[in-house]
This record gives C-alpha cells, structure tokens and sequence, in this order.
C-alpha cells in the first residue's frame, strides 16, 4: 500500500513546482508557491488546521484516558463501551449533519429550551456552527474520535494486565484515576501512539467533516486545497499542490512536536509519580470523564436521530420540538436516486473490501506458514496511508491518473479505496486471527489435510466472526471515504457520501436527512449481518459462541 | 528395512545451541516416554516429528516411519497422528464431521457413515455422531479425539501430555484405552508427559530429558 502513498506524493511535488505537462505547463518554477503566499486566507486557514487538529485529538484522548481511568472494569463502563463500538461505524459526515442539526440556532437543543428557558421564539441569529475558531467542527471531530480511541485502548489494555497493576496502587494508598494514571497509562499509551498519531493527522486534513462544520471563510487548509484541486482553471491546481505539500509539512511538523510534548509529559509525569502523591482529585475526574463519553455518545445518537425525524418532516415551526406534520415526500422526491447512489457504494465497497479480505488473508496466512509475524516497522508500513494527510496525496494520485489517462469509471475509485479500507481490515483481522490456537492446524494436518484444507475447512470457518467484522469495518471505512471518491472518481462517481456533503452547502435539511440517513445504515447493516450470521450459522455449535 | 518410528541423531537446535537430542527406535506397539521439565522442549520434539518445528528452531538429524524417511515430508502427508492435552475437536462440525474429516477419502457416504458409527460404538459412544462437540463431557471429547485420530489411519502416535488435563479416574481410564488400541494396533508410540503415572502405565522405555542449554 505504500505504491499510491508514494506515487500520490510524487504527483503532489511536480505540479508544486510548476510541472503539469497534461496542462501544457513545465517546471520547474516556484510560481505555485508565490499564488499561495498571495492568498490572504493562508494565515488562517493554516491556523484553523493546526488548532482544529491538536485540539481535537488532545481533547479525545483527554476524555478517553478518564473514562479508562475511572471506570474500566465497572457496569457503567461496559455499558459505555457497548454503546459507542457501533457509533465508531457512523460515517464522519453523517455524524457531523447529526452534530450540526442538534447545535444550530434552529436545531434540536435551542428548540428543547426554547422559549421556556431562553426567550427566543425564533432562532437566535448567531453563528454557532461553522463559527470561525472551528470549534464546532472540533466537536464533530471528538465526538467521533472518543469511540475510536476507546476501543483502541480497550484492545490495547488486553495486553498490559491494568487489573493487577491497579490492584497494587489500590493497595498501595492510591485513588483509582492516579493510580490507573500513573501504572497503566505509561504502558497502554504507549501502544495506542500509532492510533494516536491517525487521528491527529485525520482531524488536521479531514475535509467533509470541515465542509459541514468547519468555517468558511476562510475555511480550513484542506478545503481550499480541494476547491483549487477541482477548479476548471489547471493553473488553480498547481497553487494546490502546493499547498498539499505545505499541508503534508503541516502535519509532520505537528506530529514532530507532539512527539516532543510526548517526551515533556513523560518527563513531568515520571516527577509526578516519584513524588508519591496520592492525588485528591479522582472524583472530578471520574465524574468529568463519564460525563463526556456519555455526551460524545448522546450527541451522535440524538444526531442520527434528528437525521431521522428531518428526513420524515414537514412543516416545522420553532421552537417545536417536533415538526408539525410528518411526511414522505422528502422520501419520495429524494429516496429513489438515494437508493441508486446507495447500489454504487456498495458496488465499490463491495469490491473494495473483497479485495482487501484477500489480500490481508492471503498476508496472515503466509505469515502462519512462513512462522513469522512482521514487527513494528510492518505496522507503521501498514499504518503509513492513515498517517499521511490525504489531500496531501490524493490530488498528486488524481493528477497521476489523469495524465495516464486512467481516471474514468469506478475502478480507480475501488483501488483509492483498498488503500484506506486495506489497512483498517488488517488491524481489524490481524489480531483474532494470530491469537487461533495453531494446535488446531499441527491436529488437522496430522489428520491428513492440507495447508490449504486447513485454511478453508477448518480456519476460516472457526473465524468466521472476526472475518465477517472485518468486512464490516472494510465497508464502514469505505462508505465514509469522501475525499478518495470526490478526487479519484472525478466528479463522475458518487456514493452517499459524496452526494450528503454536497448537499451541505444548499441548507435542504430533509434531504440531508434522506442522505445522512442512508449513509450511516449503509455502515451499519454490515455490523449487523456480522453479528447475525454467525448466530444463525452456528446456532447448533456452542463452541463458537463464547 | 526397521519397522516403527526411527528418530536417528535428532538434535534440536535453539538460536544455535542444542536443546534436546534423542536417538532411539520404537518398535510397533511399544511405548517411548519422554520426562522432563517444562521448557525443556519436549513439544518442540514432537513438532520436529510431526513437521510443525516453529522457524525460532533448527532440527538435524532424521525421522523414520516404517524404514522410510520422512524428515522433508510434508506434516499432512507423514501419517502421524498426534493427541494433545486439549481435545481439540473442530468446534464448527459435528462429532461425525469431525471423524469424517480426519477419514482418508473414498467409500460412498453410507460406508462412511457406517465406519463412525461403528468407531464411535467401540468407544461407547455409539449415536453421538450429530451431536456438536461443546455439548460433550471431558471424557467423551477426548474418547472422540483419539478416535478421530484412528480413523485417519496414523503409523505412528505422538500423545503430547495428552492426559494431563482429565481427572485421575478418567485419566486411567482413557490411558489404558490409548495404550490398549495402540497394541492392538501395532503403532510406535512417542509420548511427552511430567507425570511419573503415565510413564509407568505406559511400561515401555523412558528417557529424561535434561537441560542442554546453560542458563
């Protein structure tokens, strides 16, 4: 997966300095450059990235790391858990159009308090989203960031035994949060830093979810890049490479500092812990923690929810809590051509993830065979097209494409893809997959079967629910790609997502609901069928249900 | 030509350094216990036999079946039944499935069928073979598991503590009924275990296993 990375970089760098020959421009020159220093907007939008990116990512891990330090092990916890793994397959966009209809001047909690406890008898005229700092749009960010970094702690802290450590700092005088802080931290951060870093370069890059909340004028980097990347003017391509590049140097600036601040907090944090302090302040931060898990759950479910009753409104006067009517006409104007962009993206996830299911089997198996696992630097190889912004190589792959001549139809969409679904399908797989009991295979081998009837009698049906859940990640991770449909497909393909954020511009808030509303069940009914079908297939063999 | 399981001048290696070496013959239907303390790589030896040496090893020397040397065998080819302390039962198919799958291949559906049922009545376990295998007590699974193993028609038999984790009662009981099927049958049998019982039920040779590795 490193071939599009790469192949998109490079594609990013010659235009920057001037070289599209598709365009009957040759470099190199420093022109592109020059136009993007001349955009006003630069200063802010760079701003906007840098802040939107640091402060998202802080305040997830911020809110995660309370949650595992004041409840992990405990019934509000599990029932935590159970309630965000589903939410981590609601696509950004959709769970951004949920954020925006609940937070609007018109949305769901101005009407819940109004004008009973704010006065207002028509919606207030404040800009709260797309407001300028991006704190809206860092809020869409974290509410989707909290359920992915949970669960990535939770798997990481399988490894890392907290229960015992956490024991012997209950025993040695200190309060669950420090104590959970100070053994158990050090130790499962340090295996969720990869994730970690995805996210920072996720949320400083991201494009759909700024599209919709984020600010406009200027609006983040990423955008911008986008809007010159799909300008009919060749020329505004070359301003966006690069700015590409200054978005990928962005990036590795951030990472490299929050590497350092990584060292800092280590340095402060190993004082902290010599100083033997017991720490008082373990309620607040068990209270806080709860607090904002529950709240970054609530928001995507009363998000989804508002999807829901928008996309079956009709007339609906404020502050009614509830439309005055309900109707199907946004349903049938919208569903019909919704339902036939729903059958695209699932052609192309479809297509997307079988091929990425083979490959990752085709890799963990041979390495079963082989007897050897890749190591860390296989996992940063694998977790190098999460890392890398996307609109820092996207548009250099699109350009690439183009000058081949290779940019029509879905396939080059599937492919752009398979880099981003590949590498979730892996992680997702990787570890079930590694932990099957090999006696299994020295049993049937002796029996006489061969390795290959050991893959397919015997393996692959054992893990047939860890299989179906990767494949149900792959296509969740499919259906969300935006920015991988909107540039590769050039414009001439379109999924669900890419039709919910164009909607975004246009305000029509029942069509969106239509669309938000069909892109988070095109997630989510994979998950189910995963849970279902094992069920069913296996109803007679408890064995396989433990 | 030697009849049974030859290991001649095996030598295991670790990182370059032996860990065990065993030179001996089993004759059909007789028993070599092999005692010794845990990690000191009595599985990795049964590995060796049956073709599953983990790439961390290196194994020299060869490996006998019937004067035939079956060193660079493949493992599904080599005729080697092997028992571990867990049963080990395929948890997707059913108690018949299971045997049916270890089966060489041939015979139409009811010979096979015909041959299960009858395996499964000599181990009194006669109408089990719809029955999912989770819903087995200890005793019946591991009654199933040698019979699976039988039923693939091994030359030789390696039990890898296969005992270890059944009850005493049941324990003797399935040890002698191992021990018992593996005379009659003539087969070599190569068994791995830390328990001074087992290698006295079993009578035949015993070799210790010592630490070759300095720590």
């Amino acid at each position: 997966m490193l071939g599009p990375v790469i192949a998109g970089l490079y594609g990013t760098v010659l235009p920057a300095f001037g070289h599209l020959p598709a365009a009957g421009l040759t470099g190199p020159t420093l022109d592109p450059f020059r136009s993007l220093f001349d955009w006003g907007g630069l200063g802010a939008a760079v701003r906007l990235s840098v802040t939107t990116g640091v402060l998202a990512t802080g305040l997830s891990l911020l809110i995660v790391s309370f949650i595992v330090a004041g409840w992990s092990g405990t019934r509000s916890f599990r029932v935590l858990e159970r309630l965000l793994s589903p939410l981590l397959s609601v696509p950004h966009a959709a769970a951004a159009f949920g954020l925006a209809f609940l937070i609007v001047p018109s949305g769901w909690l101005a009407r819940m308090t109004s004008p009973w406890l704010t006065g207002w008898d028509r919606p207030p005229d404040v800009l709260i989203v797309q407001d300028p700092l991006g704190l809206a749009m860092v809020a869409g960010l974290v509410v989707k960031e909290v359920p992915f970094l949970l669960l990535m702690m939770i798997a990481a802290m399988g490894q890392a035994q907290p229960r015992r450590s956490l024991l012997v700092a209950q025993a040695l005088g200190y309060g669950r949060v420090t104590g959970w802080l100070k053994t158990v931290f050090p130790r499962v951060y340090a295996q969720i830093r990869l994730p970690v870093y995805v996210v920072i370069g996720y949320s400083m890059s991201v494009v759909d979810v700024a599209v919709i909340l984020g600010p406009s004028t200027p609006p983040t980097l990423s955008v911008q890049i986008v809007k010159w990347m799909s300008d009919p003017d060749l020329a505004m391509r070359l301003t966006g490479a690069a700015a590409a590049l200054l978005q990928f140097a962005l990036v590795v600036g951030v990472l490299v500092a929050w590497w350092l601040g990584e060292r800092v907090v280590a340095a402060l944090g190993r004082r902290w812990i010599a100083s033997g302090r017991r720490g008082q302040t373990d309620t607040p931060g068990r209270v806080l923690g709860l607090w904002f898990g529950a709240l970054s759950a609530l928001s995507i479910l009363l998000g989804l929810a508002s999807l829901l009753v928008w996309s079956f409104a009709a007339r609906w006067t404020f502050p009614n809590v509830l439309p005055d009517g309900f109707t199907l006409r946004s349903w049938d104007r919208h569903g019909p051509s919704a339902i036939a962009t729903m059958g695209e993206t699932f052609v192309i996830a479809g297509a997307a993830v079988g091929l990425a299911l083979v490959l990752v089997l085709g890799c963990l198996e041979a390495e079963h065979r082989g007897g050897r696992q890749f190591g860390q630097r296989g996992l940063l190889l694998l977790y190098l097209p999460l890392l890398v912004p996307q609109t820092a190589f996207l548009p250099g792959l699109q350009t690439m494409l183009l000058s081949i001549g290779a940019d029509m139809g879905q396939m080059p969409v599937v492919f752009a893809h398979l880099v981003f679904v590949l590498p979730y399908v892996f992680l997702s797989l990787g570890d079930p997959w590694r932990s099957w009991d090999a006696r299994n295979a020295t049993v049937a081998q002796a029996l006489g079967a061969s390795p290959w009837r050991v893959f397919w009698a015997v393996r692959l049906p054992m893990l047939t629910r860890p299989v179906l859940t990767a494949l149900a990640v792959g296509v969740a991770v499919s259906v969300g790609q935006y920015l991988a449909t909107l540039l590769i497909g050039g414009g001439r393909v379109s999924t669900l997502t890419t039709e919910a954020v164009a909607l975004s511009s246009g305000g029509d808030r029942r069509a969106i609901g239509v669309y938000g509303l069909l892109q988070t069940l095109a997630a989510l009914v994979p998950f189910t069928v995963a849970l279902i079908v094992p069920t069913i297939l296996w109803r007679n063999r408890r064995g396989l249900h433990d | 030509m030697t009849n049974g399981l030859t290991l001649r001048n095996v030598c295991i290696l670790r990182a370059g350094s032996p860990l065990i070496e065993v030179d001996h013959v089993i004759a059909p239907g007789e028993v070599l216990t092999v005692m010794g303390p845990s990690g000191v790589g009595k599985s990795t030896l049964l590995a060796f036999i049956t073709g599953t040496l983990a790439p961390a090893f290196k194994g020299m020397g060869t490996v006998e079946l019937d004067g035939q040397d079956i060193t660079h065998v493949p493992p599904h080819r080599r005729q080697i039944g092997i028992l571990f302390q867990d049963d080990l039962l395929f948890p997707h198919m059913s108690v018949g499935a299971n045997l049916a799958f270890g089966m060489p291949a041939g015979g139409s559906r009811a010979e096979r069928r015909a041959t299960i049922e009858a395996a499964l009545d000599d181990v009194e376990l006669a109408g089990y073979a719809d029955r999912d295998p989770a819903t087995l007590s200890g005793g019946q699974k591991a009654r199933v598991a040698l019979v699976r193993m039988l039923l693939s028609k091994p030359r030789a038999l390696l039990l890898d503590e296969a005992f270890s984790r059944l009850d005493a009662e049941l324990r003797a009981q399935v040890r002698d009924l191992v021990f018992r099927t593996a005379r009659d049958r003539a087969l070599p049998v190569l068994m791995v275990t830390h328990d001074a019982e087992d290698a006295a039920a079993a009578g035949g040779t015993l070799i210790t296993l010592e630490s070759l590795t300095k720590t």
